[in-house]
């Protein structure tokens, strides 16, 4: 199956990657973009049958694939 | 005295802290390559600048997995003094053994400057023989040099004196207008609770010389082996 992993940085992290994005936005003509945030999206292929799959893909994402301090993470499957 | 600067897949600026500690009396540096499990032996522990695994998915988010990484996080529990420069420190935030976060410079630029830094805790095991408020000069280079904590652990940092070092204007002023990356509070490097495990953005390596712009760098080195001397002779 494939599990999808989105990872965003959390509210009271500057994202001036995001920031930079929103300008440009402004500049081709969206004035109505008030902000965007760029986080980071992951497919992941795993054998769906794998015992406390939820449990390990969480462990996953809070060990590697986010920094907790700094980033939230969401498992859609 | 033996210094252990670890090699990742990656790292650029090993070479730059094996000579800057082999430039000091009675140390020597030795490379040790991050499939190693042990540290045994050595009296301090380097993790050098660089781009480990590519800075992929985060800057040394890999390399915290590196088997030696659990021998380093073993050793600095022990006591042992533990330095991380550059990427070293992303290291060693993401690990856990200093508070944190280094994330994308605020002005998005990749920053390549020679920085002045304000001493703020001239008592720490890397700051001996350097005076509250004195000015360090030394190169930074990177693009993911932002630093961040929550405001639980900025509080705490300041409360517990591990803030060591802060970007400064030229006359030791903490100003927005001297903060290279957009670092909270103009942190430039910080220490753990215990203060033998220390991260900075700067390059100390990279500043051992004067005709290499500064040797300012080499205070720090100088101060791990004072610290580790003084430690010696208590236990004797």
């Amino acid at each position: 199956m494939k599990v999808k992993v989105v990872v965003t940085p959390k509210a009271a992290v500057l994202d001036p990657q995001g920031a930079a994005v929103r300008d440009a936005m402004k500049h081709l003509g969206m004035p109505e973009v008030e902000s965007v945030r760029i986080g980071k999206y992951l497919e992941i292929e795993v054998d769906d049958k794998t015992p406390n799959l939820d449990a390990r893909l969480n462990d996953l994402c809070r060990d590697l694939l986010s920094n907790p301090v700094i980033e939230d993470y969401q498992v859609v499957k | 005295m033996k210094f252990a600067v670890i090699q990742f897949p990656g790292s650029n600026c090993d070479q730059d802290c094996l000579a800057a500690v082999n430039g000091m009396d009675g140390v020597t540096a030795e490379y040790v390559w991050h499939k190693k499990t042990s540290l045994d032996g050595y009296d301090a522990i380097v993790l050098p600048g660089g781009f480990s695994y590519g800075d992929y998915l985060r800057c040394g988010a890999i390399a915290r997995f590196s088997p030696i990484m659990a021998s380093v996080v073993e050793q600095a529990r022990a006591g042992k003094l533990v330095i991380g420069t550059c990427n070293g420190f992303q290291v060693l935030c993401e690990i856990g053994l200093l508070p944190g976060a280094l994330v994308r410079n605020r002005g998005l630029h990749f920053v390549c400057d020679l920085v002045t830094m304000r001493v703020e805790v001239p008592d720490s095991a890397f700051t001996h023989g350097c005076a509250q408020g004195s000015l360090l000069r030394m190169p930074i280079a990177h693009g993911e040099g932002c630093y961040f904590a929550d405001d639980a652990t900025l509080r705490e940092l300041n409360e517990r004196h591990q803030v060591i070092l802060r970007y400064a204007t030229p006359d030791g002023r903490i100003d927005p207008a001297a903060n290279p990356n957009g670092s909270i509070e103009n942190i430039a490097g910080i220490g753990n609770r215990e203060g033998n495990v220390f991260g900075l953005m700067p390059h100390p390596d990279r500043a051992c010389e004067e005709r290499l712009g500064s040797a300012d760098g080499l205070k720090i080195f100088q101060s791990m082996v004072e610290t580790i001397e003084a430690a010696r002779r208590q236990a004797a």
